[in-house]
């Protein structure tokens, strides 16, 4: 089985070989090259850039970073029991002995402390994209005294 | 089990373990992989050329080859004419490591999707695991073309695609872990011969709860390749090119050829899982070696088994493709609401339910062919629900020939 | 309604002394000021009961060094105010000397006065006190002198190319000194070079994560010196610099310059000339919203759109290629009428376009108007208030989408919209969603009053028969006198507007199309200033679109439609 993994290995770096070879080697050999140095300036939208791209991440997406390593630690830990699932069932099936329903329990009760860290995660608003941001407050709705701000969407298609 | 690289070692007179055999063996896939690499993305990029064509009224490439059938290989070698540029504000090593990355975590998913039963050049037995794995070094490689380019536009383009990539690989690994507690492997090859016999075995049409567990992968696959509605760290609109603005050339063509590839892993990946890989769904044509017999008969099966396995990725891939010519993108905040409140509760839940289910109904080998039967036709009824529904609305927009109420003013 | 003796009497009564000057030259009531009471004048006439002239349409000036009877005082600042209540105009003027040339702001009485008078700053050197952020506008930031002004020569080009970093108008950082004067805060150009920014639009923008928090524009890329040009020429020249004004509803543009030049020779189109520019105005209509949908929802990423409804508007623009033969730069209509008649066989193929139209539109609405995505995407972003839009200066579909119905066509109505029957789209919800909706009706509106103008369309001259303003037919300047003479002095001297002034607005496609014209009685235009309604959306966006994230802020750009053309003349 090592050597099957030897192969995903292998594939790996012949896919980066395929890249290096066609970006370093034909462009190389094909493409024409004419210094200038206006060529290497940065894009942004046709403007000299202000300041630099290599800024600090804005806070939010770490909060999203932790809550894929929460979940995502959870789906590694539950693969395992996924793959024996079916044997220990049809084991204690055909022991006759025990409840059938006694892996599923062991995995729900995980799941379930997961799940209550959920819904923490959520209730404390977390998960809200808008909850962190700074500017200026979201626009009120309806925007105009007497409009109702409804809108008939099956009117729309008519 | 036999698996190819044995398979080829032993044709071409090799000892297995040998390092002759395996160089030998790795010539004789490495070759041909990369070429159906390529092949995929130049059909692909050709058929969503056609597909958004047809959608848009329009013809699409009609001049280079039969409609325009070589257009893309024209593009492809003009493109590896173009001059070579780095910016140079840009981290020249992290620039060039990043499309290697990228292109290096879509090709190793190739080697191990399984063509059929023997054409597999990697068979692991952790494969789902290892393809999960490979997709989220994509993200990595995303992130670093981003941040290497030192341009804003780039950088908000893979903090985005770092942040979708990472939040839909939770929904994505929990409709894989619900197939795998169905299959009871995570090895390709065993999932896909649990699927063996008629269309009914496929694991879709296996408990009530596999097609929303299909729509939730499906959906988050869309995802994990950037594709429409969740195109958002290319957003041409917003972030002019995305993670890949300062990308051009030849270095963009491998951005280019590692979308359309990492859109046929996830198909295959999607046909391998729900509807029974290389099988046709007929036994009698998936079995053909016993009627016919000898070599003959295992290559027929087999390239009946890699024909079948690839028009399926292909429907698939061209499903996503209308939903890209069809639907608006969403934003980023409405992107992360959907993953988060939406798909990854809803996993949590159907994980459960399928979990459940094999409690009670217990591991049927092949499957239960009454369930399967009846899945089927509900899943056949309720598409034909859905054309009559289509053909509902298309009526009732010919209807609005007649002008629609425009509150008046004055 | 208030008469305009009425209203110019009452502010005599309340100024007294200050009011130097009062008339009303073509039906439009004008009151000349004097400068220092000026903003006094102007706030009484935006507050008073009664009166309350809640929008300034527009604000230009003028300069009196070249005009045949000497200006009291070089340049004239002129206000054109509108009340929404009952849409009664007012023109208010006020002279400023070249020695003290200088004006109270009244950019905190009407919002749209910011950047009317750093265009009227930027063009003729009038300094407004008070105002914010005084600097040039269309020109260059590195320009000198003032362009409109009558003695810059106009062939006195300048190279100019350092780019401008607006980093003044941006503000402060933020930076937090305990952390190394480290900001959170991300300066990112959006434009001019940017797929969204529809041409050359340029917003630099001050960034937190994906937020806007600050935004400021940057406009004059497309400046052509529309103003500037059309004095070099005579009266007729200045028609094809109109077509690119809103390069995407040409035909509007030429009827609204034609329109205001008729005025001030009090010519009325024939009817037959009347009903034609209905036809092609709303055509152009027509394919104006459709560029506007197409490529809003192209903003939003839904590409297929664009192609449906660009396939009307091809449709279209074979018509009017058949017609004028050109699609983009129309120069149809003419001073007294049209260039010449409809084509054979227009009729024909406008019902056919009319006939599958509804079905082109109804696919649009079909993939977008029941869509969640679109939905999420455009309720409830980029809201405007009624009282804010007014302010802004909005007029058109962004301004009826607020649920103000305020149409020229219905409201001030001319050629023969008035015997048409058709109703005025709006809606009620001022935000990026309505603005799309607005437009869509509308189309369905410009179809209806397409059909009935092509039922009741009479046969008839499409030309004025009037000496001044139109030659001549060939056979009377081969046989008669009268008719060589005639031939001869109009292309020898070219049109002579009679002397005067004249204001007129046109219902175009992004709203009130106004052309402030001054003539001094000679061939050539003394002065042309055109009221672009893409000016006034724009100089609202800024503030619409900070406290948005940059996917918002795209579309709601696309829904104001800004054409570039007629932003930067």
């Amino acid at each position: 089985m090592l050597f099957q993994y030897a192969h995903a290995l292998i594939g790996f770096l012949f896919g980066m070989l395929f890249v290096a070879l066609q970006v370093f080697l034909l462009v190389r050999l094909l493409a024409p090259r004419v210094k200038e140095p206006m060529k290497d300036s940065t894009y942004e939208c046709g403007e000299p850039p202000v300041g630099d791209a290599w800024v600090r991440f804005d806070m939010r997406f770490y909060t999203m970073a932790l809550i894929f390593i929460i979940f995502e630690v959870e789906a590694v830990f539950l693969f395992p029991w996924a793959t024996v699932y079916n044997d220990l069932i049809a084991g204690l099936r055909a022991a006759g002995t025990g409840n059938v329903l006694f892996p599923f329990i062991e995995v729900f009760v995980f799941i379930l402390v997961l799940g209550v860290g959920l819904i923490y995660v959520w209730k404390k608003g977390d998960m809200d994209w808008v909850k962190a941001m700074r500017g200026q407050p979201k626009q009120s709705w309806p925007p105009t005294e007497g409009s109702t701000g409804e809108r008939d969407v099956e009117k729309d298609v008519a | 089990m036999e698996s190819y690289f044995t398979f080829v070692s032993s044709v071409l007179g090799f000892e297995p373990t040998s390092l002759l055999g395996f160089v030998g063996a790795i010539a004789v896939w490495a070759v041909p992989i990369t070429a159906f690499v390529s092949v995929v993305g130049l059909v692909s990029i050709w058929l969503e050329r056609k597909i958004s064509a047809h959608i848009q009224c329009r013809v699409g490439p009609m001049e280079v080859g039969p409609h325009g059938a070589l257009q893309t290989l024209a593009d492809g070698i003009k493109l590896l004419g173009k001059e070579d540029l780095v910016p140079a504000q840009a981290d020249r090593i992290l620039f060039g490591l990043a499309p290697m990355l990228v292109f290096a975590s879509t090709f190793v998913g190739f080697a191990v999707i399984p063509f059929s039963q023997k054409a597999v050049i990697a068979d692991l037995n952790l494969g789902i695991f290892f393809l999960a794995a490979v997709g989220s070094l994509e993200a990595i490689g995303v992130v670093m073309a981003g941040w290497s380019s030192n341009n804003k536009w780039s950088l908000f383009g893979a903090i985005r695609a770092a942040t979708q990539v990472v939040s839909y690989e939770i929904p994505l690994g929990l409709s894989l872990l619900a197939v795998v507690v169905v299959a009871g492997s995570m090895s390709l090859n065993d999932i896909t011969q649990a699927q063996s016999g008629w269309v009914w075995n496929w694991f879709l049409f296996r408990n009530p709860f596999m097609w929303a567990v299909f729509l939730i992968y499906f959906i988050a696959s869309l995802a994990e390749c950037k594709r429409a509605p969740f195109d958002l760290p290319e957003a041409e609109s917003e972030l002019v090119s995305g993670f890949h603005t300062e990308y051009s050339g030849m270095r963009f063509a491998i951005f280019f050829l590692a979308e359309y590839g990492a859109m046929y892993i996830v198909s295959a990946i999607a046909v391998v899982l729900f509807f029974g890989g290389w099988y046709t769904g007929i036994p009698f044509l998936d079995h053909i070696s016993g009627s016919i017999g000898g070599t003959t008969g295992v290559v027929v099966e087999n390239l009946i088994g890699a024909g079948t396995i690839i028009v399926k990725s292909f429907l698939l891939i061209c499903v996503q493709m209308w939903i890209r010519w069809t639907l608006p993108r969403i934003r980023l905040d409405q992107m992360m609401d959907l993953c988060l409140k939406y798909l990854l509760p809803f996993s949590l839940v159907l994980l459960v339910a399928v979990s459940l289910w094999q409690a009670f109904q217990g591991p049927i080998d092949g499957g239960n062919s009454v369930m399967g039967m009846i899945m089927l036709a509900a899943t056949v009824a309720s598409l034909i629900w859905m054309r009559r529904l289509a053909g509902r609305v298309s009526k009732a927009s010919a209807l609005r020939r007649e002008l629609p109420v425009v509150k008046t003013g004055l | 309604m208030a008469t305009s003796d009425a209203i110019i009497d009452q502010v005599k009564g309340q100024f007294g002394e200050a009011v130097l000057e009062s008339s009303t030259p073509l039906g439009f009531p004008t009151v000349c000021v004097a400068k220092d009471r000026a903003r006094d004048i102007l706030t009484y006439l935006r507050d008073e009961p009664g009166l309350e002239f809640d929008v300034l349409t527009d604000a230009t000036a003028a300069d009196g060094l070249k005009y045949p009877e000497p200006w009291d005082t070089r340049f004239q600042v002129v206000y054109h105010l509108r009340s929404s209540r009952d849409g009664k105009r007012l023109r208010v003027k006020v002279g400023v000397p070249e020695r003290d040339c200088t004006l109270a702001s009244v950019h905190d009485l009407w919002k749209s006065a910011n950047w009317a008078e750093r265009e009227i700053f930027d063009m003729f050197g009038v300094r407004f006190e008070g105002h914010p952020n005084l600097k040039r506008i269309l020109c260059h930031h590195k320009f000198k002198g003032h362009a409109l002004r009558k003695d810059y020569f106009i062939h006195d080009g300048q190279w100019l190319d350092e780019p401008e970093t607006l980093l003044d108008e941006i503000g402060d950082w933020g930076e937090n000194p305990a952390d190394e004067g480290f900001s959170e805060l991300v300066p990112v150009n959006l434009g001019p070079a940017h797929p969204a920014m529809h041409g050359t639009l340029r917003v630099f923008a001050k960034m937190e994560g994906e937020t806007i928090v600050k935004a400021v524009p940057e406009i004059g890329y497309l400046h052509r010196g529309f103003e500037k040009h059309s004095e070099t020429g005579n009266w007729t020249m200045v028609i094809p610099y109109t077509d690119r004004l809103n390069y995407c509803s040409a035909m509007l543009n030429n009827i609204g310059y034609v329109r205001t030049v008729e005025k001030m020779f009090g010519i009325e189109p024939t009817e037959r000339c009347q009903y034609i520019r209905v036809i092609v105005g709303e055509l152009s209509r027509i394919i104006d919203h459709c560029v506007c949908l197409g490529a809003m929802l192209v903003d939003l990423g839904a590409l297929t759109n664009f192609w449906y409804l660009f396939n009307i508007r091809e449709r279209i623009y074979h018509l009017l290629e058949g017609l004028c033969g050109a699609r983009l730069t129309s120069s149809y209509a003419r001073i007294g009428g049209m260039a010449h008649d409809l084509q054979d066989g227009f009729e024909t193929e406008l019902r056919e376009i009319l006939r599958d139209m509804p079905r082109n539109v109804s696919d649009v609405l079909g993939l977008i108007a029941k869509n969640r995505i679109f939905l999420d995407r455009t309720v409830g972003i980029g809201v405007i208030s009624r009282e804010d839009a007014l302010s802004w200066g909005w007029t058109g579909p962004c301004l009826r989408a607020t649920g103000i119905p305020y149409d020229l066509r219905k409201v001030e109505p001319y050629d023969v919209y008035a015997d048409l029957d058709w109703d005025v789209a709006t809606r009620d919800g001022g935000d990026v969603h309505d603005r799309a909706m607005v437009r869509f009706d509308e189309m369905i509106q410009s179809m209806r009053i397409i059909e009935q103008a092509l039922d009741r369309m009479p046969e008839g001259p499409v030309m004025v028969e009037d000496k001044r303003v139109v030659l001549p037919e060939k056979d009377k300047v081969y046989s008669s006198i009268e008719g060589l003479m005639n031939h001869f002095v109009l292309i020898y001297d070219g049109i002579k507007v009679p002397a005067g002034e004249a204001y007129v607005p046109t219902e175009a496609a992004n709203g009130e199309l106004g052309f402030y014209i001054i003539s001094d009685g000679s061939g050539r235009p003394y002065r042309i200033h055109c009221r672009a309604p893409s000016f006034y959306l724009y100089c609202a966006y800024p503030s619409l679109a900070e406290g948005n994230m940059v996917a918002d802020a795209v579309p709601l750009l696309g829904s104001l439609n800004i054409i570039a053309g007629e932003l930067d003349r």
